[in-house]
């Protein structure tokens, strides 16, 4: 059972990011502008630490892409399952994919109270 | 009304050229990797013009162009600087409607807004930064009879600016005018949605300013945005937008031993407290625009009002109005001049949009308005538009709680002072809030406190020079839009001198 997934489509762009840049992660952001959108750095690149939450482990052809999101924004999210889809587009902070003219996305859906239990308890 | 015809069409105020490259050294400078990308208007999604696709070889250009004029911009005297200042601001002046109509058609928003606010608000803030500089005073304290220390302002030095897409120009402006007039250096990354108006802009200022102050490298974050955010050579970072790249560049700055100044966004509470209902009265009709103020700039605006909190006692009548004032907004074509509303500034942010209306609806949230995309026929088919939403629901919600920078408001109750408080702070955020009360007393007590950087007590979106702008908690560090901006783009000379002849007295 899992917070994160992610579309074929986005599995795709990830194994396409992967051959460029090697390792993958994700970070939900928040706030302005390109928020509200997973950015996707090279595994690393950005320093999660304490004040982060690992929501899981994307596994594309055996190999994991972890996905954080900040503790706190993780508080008023931990309700919602996350799926990672992809979409055209333009932008988004420093997130690997945007110079091809895609973006990354997060579809939402409730967690089921199977999933909320869990997952949550 | 009046409708502007499109860049480049015959009788437009304006042209866009085929394609842009870097700005650097006074000079336009093909991108070294000699790859470009395509822009498109959100009015149509037809791209307009292309723009170069810059890369950490442009970057370092461009450094090279700022370092190489930063010893003598650095030594000009307050008034030169600042009589440059007043030039940009009288050749933008000069040149409004042209610079107006460019925005509109590059960002989306409605030209009655670049015409009334965006523009005119950029001029003013050169007239104010270069009216600032010149009062900036020193220091001198005397610390006894013969130690004096003199306290001097002087420059960074080169400064990196990283620019959002929502006031393309406005916001440029806000990071702009401060570092040139304290004395600095600067290279400058446009978004990548709204590469080109600043462009058409600087077709008007660019002989104004000596080689190499103002460098624009254009291109995507990840390969323009980081090299310049990383590099050794800034010796300041400014950044307006979400907060993980915020928190990236900080991290970045931290490698570097570098200030930052970081604006990330919010989630602004606007509060009616149940006294503005008690009279239909102008005042009456001002807080139901308050209300529907979540819809300026399509609610692309870091302090969109986008959670109203309305007091039980008046909740179901104020709403009712509000609702009605919200469906008489008129959405259309941005450079129609009646135009209230017009089109998101990207796909992407018109997909991120609507998967938020999704899980409001999930979650439970009432649809008061709107809750769709908007298709305004013929060639605006194209284009990004979605219809003005208010949303009924629980400040716990998602949609509550993350900046989904549309034009969608979401709508709760409170019983009383401590709860609108209470309700008011439960976020993450801390940018810009609302108070909307009669009772001047009530007012102030929720203006303080409110944990918000910017508290609009009976008005909303208001954006003078001279009143500072940054946020509380998650939305950032620094206050724009003041002059104590300055602050944050100079370092102090300290200069302890002794007037005594005799030795200190240790060895």
């Amino acid at each position: 059972m899992d917070r994160v997934a992610l579309t074929p489509e986005a599995a795709d762009l990830v194994r396409r990011l992967r051959a460029d840049h090697g390792p993958l992660m994700f970070h939900q952001s928040g706030g302005c502008c390109d928020g509200s959108a997973p950015m996707c750095y090279p595994a690393g690149e950005f320093r999660t630490g304490g004040s982060d939450v690992h929501l899981g482990d994307l596994v594309v052809d055996d190999e994991a892409v972890p996905v954080w999101m900040s503790g706190k924004q993780f508080e008023y999210w931990r309700h919602t399952h996350l799926t990672i889809d992809v979409v055209p587009g333009r932008g988004g902070g420093f997130s690997l994919e945007a110079p091809l003219g895609v973006r990354f996305l997060i579809r939402s859906r409730l967690l089921t109270d199977e999933e909320s239990l869990a997952l949550n308890s | 009304m009046a409708e502007y015809a499109a860049p480049g069409q015959p009788g437009s105020v304006v042209s866009y050229l085929g394609r842009y490259d870097h700005f650097i050294g006074g000079e336009y400078v093909a991108p070294a990797k000699g790859n470009y990308f395509e822009n498109p208007s959100p009015v149509t999604g037809q791209a307009f013009t292309e723009i170069a696709r810059g890369t950490s070889e442009d970057v370092e250009r461009a450094l090279d162009a700022a370092h190489g004029a930063a010893r003598a911009w650095g030594r000009t005297s307050p008034t030169e600087r600042a009589n440059v200042l007043n030039r940009i601001a009288d050749r933008i002046e000069q040149n409004l409607e042209a610079i107006a109509v460019a925005e509109c058609w590059e960002n989306g928003k409605a030209v009655r807004e670049t015409l009334n606010a965006d523009i005119p608000l950029a001029i003013d803030h050169f007239r104010y930064f270069a009216g600032v500089i010149r009062a900036q005073e020193g220091g001198i304290s005397q610390i006894d009879q013969d130690l004096v220390a003199y306290h001097f302002q002087e420059p960074l030095g080169v400064v990196g600016q990283i620019i959002p897409w929502n006031f393309p120009i406005l916001m440029a402006t806000w990071k702009l005018a401060p570092a040139l007039a304290a004395g600095n250096c600067v290279v400058l990354k446009p978004a990548e949605q709204t590469p080109a108006s600043i462009h058409v802009l600087l077709s008007f200022i660019a002989d104004l300013l000596p080689p190499g102050v103002l460098n624009i490298v254009n291109g995507f974050g990840v390969e323009a945005g980081k090299p310049l955010a990383s590099s050794s050579r800034i010796a300041k970072i400014a950044f307006t937008g979400e907060t993980t790249t915020g928190r990236l560049i900080m991290q970045y700055a931290s490698e570097n031993i570098i200030p930052v100044t970081l604006e990330l966004g919010g989630k602004s509470p606007n509060i009616f407290f149940e006294d503005v209902a008690s009279s239909r009265d102008a005042f009456y009709d001002k807080a139901l625009e308050g209300f529907t103020m979540f819809a300026l700039n399509q609610g692309e605006v870091c302090t969109c009002p986008s959670r109203a909190l309305i007091q039980s006692s008046i909740y179901d009548g104020f709403l009712f109005d509000a609702t009605e004032r919200t469906k008489a907004i008129k959405q259309g074509n941005p450079l129609d001049t009646d135009t209230m509303i017009g089109a998101q500034a990207s796909n992407d942010q018109l997909e991120k949009i609507l998967s938020y209306i999704d899980i409001g609806k999930q979650e439970g949230a009432k649809v008061l308005t709107g809750g769709e995309r908007a298709d305004l026929g013929g060639d605006l088919s194209g284009g990004y538009y979605v219809q003005p939403t208010i949303f009924e629901g629980d400040n716990k919600m998602r949609i509550f709680q993350e900046e989904i920078f549309g034009p969608v408001v979401s709508v709760c109750r409170f019983d009383d002072y401590d709860d609108a408080v209470k309700t008011a702070n439960d976020t993450l955020y801390g940018l810009g809030a609302g108070v909307w009360s009669r009772d001047g007393a009530t007012a102030y007590r929720a203006g303080r406190d409110i944990q918000a950087g910017r508290v609009w007590v009976n008005n909303y979106h208001a954006y003078p020079a001279h009143a500072a702008f940054g946020g509380y908690k998650d939305s950032g560090i620094g206050r724009e839009n003041h002059k104590m901006m300055l602050d944050h783009y100079q370092q102090t000379k300290n200069l302890l001198v002794s007037y005594s002849q005799n030795a200190q007295g240790f060895f």
